[in-house]
């Protein structure tokens, strides 16, 4: 594909993804209202946040190399800083955003400068501890900030005036679907400058990196930033969406979550992780429903059940991509596109 | 005083079930290096199979069932670790992100599957009634279980001991964690020690889940992922292979975790033993070397 | 005599580096035939290669059995010692237990000869090997490789690297008598060791063969001499 032509088809993209709002076009059982509902609508605008947020888990498993149990912690605190700060502290929008984001670089930079000292496995524990040990604040409830379990619920007056009621669910739309534009193109900025092209190389051989001269815990560091910066934006897009901060993402599962959305639409590649992110939130959201709708109702109890149950679907589906086509969704596209193309992802190996 | 005796008592009952679920982990991360996120899977699927198998014997006979449950939940773990290892495992020896990868996907699969299933309320467990009943030690007032769990506990080290100190199997697990590229180049064939270890593994996961649920009264889907993290913390902590230092480090981060959430807060236990992974990946980098 | 390891266009790749090209040598059976060559020349990798540690093409046949698809401890067990540079004990273990992980099932020790050559290694029989002396360590290494009857070949690397210069020849002397019962295939950098032991030599030159003959012949003549092992004639390389 050209590029000329993949730009022009990614603007025609772009193009029908601004006006779904507007298309009443029902399309059962994909979604249980007309696309420009407000249920089709926030299910899609939540789909885009998690598709940025696989995006920037992208940059840095994919890309650098870097297998991070901890991602989610950055995602999580882009959320409750954000409903602390409009709830709790009743700040205003802009003093808000530019707290978030302060506080997500310097965060990550702290963390991820301990973390970094690590590598491989050791690394990945180590983020997860971290990862743990935000959750465990979140749901201590400290000072009455975070909700604890319940979460942290945004009243009417905190929520932005624009992305308030049901009839602004379509500003709810376009915001995610700004993010994701946005995201995806910084991610793809950063790939193809120096920064990127070190990240893939050090992903492929550290120590060969290091030899040239680089230091590569500085670049380390920076996915590392850059990543968990991405992610907390997509925090942000996500409280005005759900209307608050739930608990639920700061748990280990959430953080597993992520990997099984970037190894799903492929890693290394940027638009296999928002298709990942995307599928992933999709199916946890409707496969109950898609169950139900189609044939699924007839099958004995000993499919239907696991079948319904998105988390083991998702799950299985891991399992056998990992088995089998370790490129992911977007590895075996590219397989079956073009001719022989040697693609080296991190779960292939070989 | 009695306070004391308390805490440190229920607290060698929670390092008690920390080790039956770290021995496993340390063993197949020091021998076969896999990161298996599994374990607390492995976990929950047995301590379900062993509460089904129990809910069929009347609760009136409630010694026989808890027992015949214990069988299930051991024996449940050891045939679910053995066909995770040989189905999943085995296949992506050449890949370790894969293999980290897969077990992931099969830890979200299984317990996905075990809350279609049952449900994701508790399930309570039947106990003999003197599990139920307390004993009086040095003026404080301890659940049997908590005793119980430390006696399993350590008759499962002394029979791991054992296996690793005086068979074959054990002595090709010992050198394997040391050097798994020089036990092959005698002759040995390390798959089917991985197997076995792994099977094991298992099977004391199997046994930590259902005496966790008799520790806590009941089972439910979550608390096999949450008993991961602490897993990981003791096999970070303790001594790679070795099942001496995993016990400490079991006992160790156990004591840490109920002194300072008692006399701090609730929670500030927790929070400290994942800062003391932490901590303990950093400062060690001979540890952090056999990682 | 017929050749008892036969090694046919051997290609090693670590990693993405292609190591070894095409090397082919035959070793035959009885006594010791030397792999030399500088620092670097794949001396190590040959070994590796042959007991399929690392990706590789090519045929290895041992007594005329293929053994190229195999994995390694398949390809051992048909009847190969390997004792890897570095010695490779497991020091946890104690002396006796580093043995006893040796034996192969159902095959036939001779601990007796193993004792006999090395009677230290009775009397530290419950000494963790992490504690013993490099030259100790070197004979466990030796022992392990020797102690099943079946072994027809010895893959030796480097044994007396690190070692004192006394340790040095108790070491060579215990190999003088094991060669008589043993085939081996020994690498040395220590030209002076290998001069004693060996009767045939292959030189290897980054990463392919560059000499296939006695070592006598290697030696006494200079050019050869210097060409593959970049020494002027009359002095030997190593202590």
């Amino acid at each position: 594909m050209t590029r000329s032509v993949s730009i022009g088809l990614a603007l025609a993209l772009i193009a029908i993804l601004i006006a779904v709002p507007w298309i009443g076009i029902p399309l059962p059982p994909l979604f249980g209202e007309p696309l420009r509902s407000p249920g089709s609508l926030s299910l899609l605008a939540v789909c885009f946040v998690f598709g940025a947020l696989a995006v920037s888990y992208d940059l840095l498993f994919g890309y650098t190399g870097l297998l991070s149990f901890g991602h989610a912690l950055y995602f999580a605190m882009g959320v409750y800083a954000t409903a602390i700060a409009l709830e709790r502290w009743h700040w205003s929008l802009i003093p808000t955003l530019l707290f978030v984001v302060a506080l997500c670089v310097v965060v990550p930079a702290i963390v991820g400068a301990i973390c970094l000292r690590t590598h491989d496995v050791a690394f990945a524990m180590v983020t997860l501890a971290f990862a743990q040990a935000g959750s465990i604040v979140v749901l201590q409830n400290p000072f009455g900030l975070t909700g604890g379990e319940e979460g942290l619920p945004l009243s009417t007056q905190s929520l932005p005036a624009i992305f308030a009621g049901v009839a602004n669910s379509r500003n709810l739309y376009w915001l995610a679907l700004l993010l994701l534009i946005f995201t995806y193109a910084v991610a793809r900025m950063l790939v193809g400058s120096r920064a990127g092209r070190v990240w893939q190389a050090i992903r492929e051989n550290e120590r060969r990196v290091a030899t040239v001269g680089l230091n590569t815990y500085l670049f380390k560091l920076g996915a590392f930033v850059c990543s968990s910066v991405l992610a907390s934006l997509a925090g942000i897009v996500y409280v005005f969406i759900e209307g608050g901060a739930t608990s639920e993402i700061t748990t280990a599962n959430f953080t597993l979550a992520l990997l099984v959305m970037v190894v799903l639409g492929g890693v290394g590649t940027l638009w296999g992780a928002v298709l990942g992110g995307m599928l992933y939130e999709y199916l946890d959201f409707r496969l109950v429903v898609l169950s139900s709708a189609s044939g699924l109702q007839s099958l004995p109890p000993i499919l239907r059940v696991p079948l319904s149950e998105p988390l083991f679907v998702l799950g299985v589906l891991f399992i056998l991509l990992v088995l089998f086509v370790p490129g992911g969704l977007a590895g075996a596209f590219r397989r079956l596109s073009s001719l022989s193309t040697r693609t080296t992802t991190l779960t292939g190996g070989q | 005083m009695s306070t004391i005796v308390l805490l440190v008592v229920t607290g060698l009952g929670l390092g008690a079930l920390y080790f039956l679920v770290a021995s496993g982990l340390s063993l197949i991360w020091g021998l076969m290096r896999v990161l298996n996120f599994a374990h607390g899977a492995l976990f929950t699927v047995a301590a379900y199979a062993g509460w089904s198998i129990a809910n069929t014997i009347p609760a009136t006979d409630a010694a026989r069932a808890w027992s015949i449950g214990l069988l299930g939940a051991v024996l449940g773990g050891a045939i679910a670790a053995f066909l995770l290892e040989t189905v999943l495992i085995r296949p992506l020896y050449a890949r370790p992100v894969g293999q980290v990868l897969v077990t992931v996907g099969a830890a979200l699969a299984a317990v996905a599957l075990v809350e279609a299933m049952y449900g994701d309320d508790p399930k309570q467990l039947v106990l003999p009634a003197w599990m139920s009943a307390n004993t009086v030690i040095a003026g404080a007032s301890i659940p049997n279980t908590r005793l119980l769990l430390i006696v399993v506990a350590l008759a499962v080290l002394g029979l791991l001991l054992i296996l690793l100190r005086k068979t074959r199997y054990g002595l090709i697990v010992r050198a394997g964690v040391e050097n798994r590229a020089m036990v092959e180049a005698l002759g040995i064939n390390v798959h089917r020690a991985f197997t076995i270890v792994f099977t094991i593994g298992g099977a004391a996961a199997g046994l930590g889940g259902y005496l966790a649920g008799t520790y806590f009264g009941y089972i439910d889907p979550q608390r096999g992922t949450s008993m991961l993290i602490f897993a990981f913390i003791v096999v970070v902590v303790g001594r790679l292979g070795s099942m001496t230092g995993c016990a400490i480090a079991a006992a160790v981060v156990a004591l840490v975790q109920q002194f300072l959430n008692f006399y701090a807060a609730a929670g500030v236990g927790d929070f400290s033993v994942v800062l003391l992974l932490a901590l303990a990946l950093l400062i060690r980098p001979r540890g952090a070397q056999t990682l | 005599m017929s050749a008892l390891l036969n090694v046919s266009d051997l290609d090693v790749w670590i990693g993405e580096s292609h190591v070894l090209h095409g090397v082919s040598f035959e070793v035959r059976e009885g006594g010791v035939t030397a792999l030399l060559g500088r620092n670097g020349a794949g001396k190590t990798t040959t070994l590796r290669g042959i007991l399929g540690m690392l990706t590789r093409t090519g045929s290895v046949f041992l007594n005329g059995l293929p053994m190229d698809r195999m994995r390694t401890d398949r390809i051992v067990r048909h009847g190969i010692g390997y004792v890897p540079e570095d010695r490779d004990v497991f020091s946890e273990l104690t002396v006796a237990e580093n043995l006893r992980l040796a034996e192969r099932p159902g095959q036939e020790l001779q601990y007796d000869i193993v004792y006999e050559l090395f009677p230290e290694l009775q009397q530290r029989a419950s000494q963790r090997a992490g504690t013993l002396s490099g030259g100790q360590q070197q004979m466990v290494s030796i022992a392990r490789a020797l102690l099943n009857k079946g072994n027809r070949i010895l893959l030796i690397d480097e044994p007396t690297k690190g070692l004192a210069p006394l340790v040095v020849r108790s070491v060579v002397a215990a190999l003088g008598r094991v060669s008589q019962f043993v085939t081996i295939l020994l690498v040395e950098q220590n030209l002076r060791v290998a001069h004693l032991l060996a009767r045939d030599a292959i030189v290897l030159d980054q990463g392919s063969v560059g000499y296939r003959g006695t070592i006598n012949e290697l030696i006494d003549d200079p050019e050869l001499a210097r060409h593959h092992l970049g020494l002027t004639a009359g002095r030997g390389a190593g202590a």
